[in-house]
């Protein structure tokens, strides 16, 4: 029973592994870089998960072309305005991140975190 | 009178352009137009309280003047009010209280960008008090969490880039359980607007539709809420943040930056889920262990720290537990105590770390807690100040510390199962918070013996850096007004929350 509703709803399913998968790359990985596309996978499972929400299988996008004026003939475009907006959101914490990226390889030239947390505790201040 | 109802919005909207409007300026004017467009905000969130009170009413501003299940809304009640009030304040004194630190530290030619992540951080924690609107919340959060990363990093040293690093890597994981969390609500509801969602909560909960997944997605939003302000496993980025960061931002960090998400918590537990809901779930009993933890861990990390400014940061830490305990208590009563505590830890830790400063900077820059003899003699403002948020730390009565303390206690009181945990945790917590704030005070009253590594250390008067010295008299009175007259804030909360539903 269980297994089937898993089944049906697969495409949910794959977007909850998706995230699981980008959080703990972000979490534990000590490779910045590998952080940062941990942060994208988990980003873009959550779009993957409002996008499939927001679809509702043979309805189109709500532009009026063809006369039709029925509200059951469309999708409700506010989940998609949701995934652009999340988007412009990501794209702007992931620039800052590689940014900070950047600087830290400049100071340290290694882009693993706890080797540059024990190399500023041999600088002790 | 009726254009008062526009301010919430014009205020979010100025702070946002005045951002802009200091990266085009050089490092004196930004600091004017920052300075002036915080009173400007000042008085405008000072009228919407005035206002709010008149009319003994929330009000709900349109935004575009679209009706409500289609348009984004603004919220303004009586503690929205004044809690924005109050973070204008604290930010404004914390603003002028660290002018010489920021000068010496910050790079020349950037002192404008300081500004423009100020007004950010300001517009985001104003959006998050008024905004009636799950997803522009999380965009608020997610602009908060920017400007914070850029108030850490702006003194440019290793420490301050990793910590930064730090800062967003945890923030980053907070924000993406919150927005998975309002996904799934958006799925189960159908509505973004705080109002809506109530309703069809309660519709779900009648029912009985839905409620794993319901209660899945309360959870997530507050394991992010309390991943981004710092609850205890997950502080591990905070004290690097805190310590070695310019004075104003540590300041603005731990005293408006995570009680901004602490807000949208309170938020979401009464205008979102709805309080009878949330205090019948177990959610809160998990809040409450972890806020027990935080309370005794904290104090904890702080006794063993020498680093008198990392000492400070591990006392949030702390702080921060008490409010999430007051949360998890699951009573009015108990919510009341937090968010009085919000006011109390904001007006004290920002003293405290304008204080710490101050004491640092007359014995020749150390922040080691064993070369900081004789500070209180040397600067006596800044001794006397830092004895004063420590007493408060501590809960000595008159000072804010005490009432929030005292009103934790009341509300633990009349709840079977967790009186006993609380009133110990808070017993143990005072004497943890007694023996780190009361070893410095005493370390900076003791005369210097011993003069040699000390030969820098200067007297430094109150008239060498005025602003700050004004900045700290005015957060100890508002420590010793928080402390004596704490009836009428209580009321404001009271009837803020009362609002709320």
């Amino acid at each position: 029973m269980q297994l089937g509703n898993l089944m049906i709803n697969y495409e949910e399913a794959v977007a909850m592994i998706l995230f699981a998968i980008g959080f703990s790359n972000l979490l534990l990985q000590k490779n910045l870089i590998k952080k940062i596309i941990g942060l994208n996978i988990m980003d873009t499972a959550t779009y993957l998960f409002l996008a499939l929400k927001g679809y509702i299988t043979g309805r189109k996008a709500p532009i009026v072309v063809d006369g039709v004026q029925d509200v059951a003939a469309y999708v409700n475009p506010i989940p998609s305005g949701l995934v652009l907006t999340g988007i412009v959101v990501s794209v702007s914490v992931t620039a800052l991140m590689l940014s900070l990226t950047i600087r830290l390889f400049r100071r340290y030239h290694t882009l693993d975190l706890d080797e540059i947390s024990l190399m500023l505790k041999k600088e002790g201040r | 009178m009726e254009f008062v109802r526009n301010f919430p919005f014009i205020s979010i909207v100025l702070s946002l352009f005045s951002g802009p409007l200091s990266s085009v300026l050089n490092g004196k004017w930004a600091r004017r137009v920052n300075y002036f467009v915080l009173c400007v905000l000042g008085a405008m969130q000072a009228s919407v309280l005035a206002y709010v009170l008149q009319t003994k009413g929330a009000f709900v501003y349109t935004m575009g003047h679209f009706p409500a299940p289609w348009g984004n809304e603004i919220r303004a009640g009586v503690l929205e009010a004044f809690m924005a009030l109050f973070f204008c304040i604290i930010m404004l004194l914390c603003m002028i209280g660290g002018v010489k630190e920021r000068e010496k530290e910050i790079e020349p030619g950037k002192q404008n960008l300081y500004y423009i992540m100020t007004n950010l951080l300001l517009c985001s924690l104003l959006a998050l008090i008024y905004t009636n609107d799950l997803f522009t919340a999380y965009v608020f959060v997610e602009i908060n969490t920017i400007s914070a990363c850029g108030l850490i990093m702006i003194k440019q040293n290793g420490r301050t880039i990793e910590a930064a690093t730090r800062y967003m890597i945890m923030s980053l994981l907070g924000s993406g359980l919150f927005l998975l969390g309002i996904c799934f609500l958006y799925d189960l509801t159908g509505h973004l607007l705080m109002s809506n969602i109530k309703e069809a909560v309660a519709g779900l909960v009648s029912t009985g539709q839905y409620q794993n997944p319901l209660m899945i997605s309360i959870c997530i939003m507050c394991v992010g809420l309390a991943i981004k302000s710092a609850l205890f496993p997950f502080h591990t980025w905070l004290p690097d943040a805190y310590g070695y960061s310019t004075v104003s931002s540590a300041a603005i960090l731990s005293s408006l930056v995570s009680k901004g998400y602490i807000f949208l918590l309170v938020k979401i537990f009464y205008r979102v889920i709805g309080f009878d809901i949330i205090s019948n779930t177990k959610i809160i009993n998990i809040l409450f262990v972890f806020g027990i933890a935080g309370m005794i861990m904290g104090s904890v990390g702080a006794i063993m720290e020498s680093n008198i400014r990392r000492m400070i940061a591990y006392s949030s830490v702390a702080q921060i537990g008490y409010i999430y305990m007051g949360f998890g208590l699951g009573t009015t009563a108990g919510m009341i105590a937090s968010i009085y505590h919000i006011f109390s830890h904001a007006a004290t830790k920002s003293l405290l770390f304008i204080a710490g400063s101050g004491i640092t900077d007359c014995s020749d820059g150390n922040v080691n807690f064993k070369k900081l003899d004789g500070a209180g003699y040397r600067n006596k403002l800044a001794g006397l100040a830092f004895t004063v948020g420590s007493l408060s730390m501590v809960g000595v009565p008159m000072f804010s510390g005490f009432i929030s303390k005292m009103f934790f206690s009341q509300a633990a009181i009349g709840h079977d199962v967790k009186l006993l945990p609380t009133l110990i945790a808070l017993a143990i917590s005072t004497i943890l918070n007694a023996v780190y704030f009361m070893k410095t005070v005493i370390r900076i009253y003791i005369p210097v013996k011993d003069t040699v590594g000390r030969e820098n250390y200067r007297n430094i008067k109150m008239r060498e850096d005025p602003l700050k010295s004004a900045a700290l008299i005015l957060l100890i009175i508002l420590n010793f007004i928080l402390g004596l007259n704490s009836e009428p804030i209580i009321r404001f909360i009271e009837s803020g929350l009362k609002m709320f539903s």
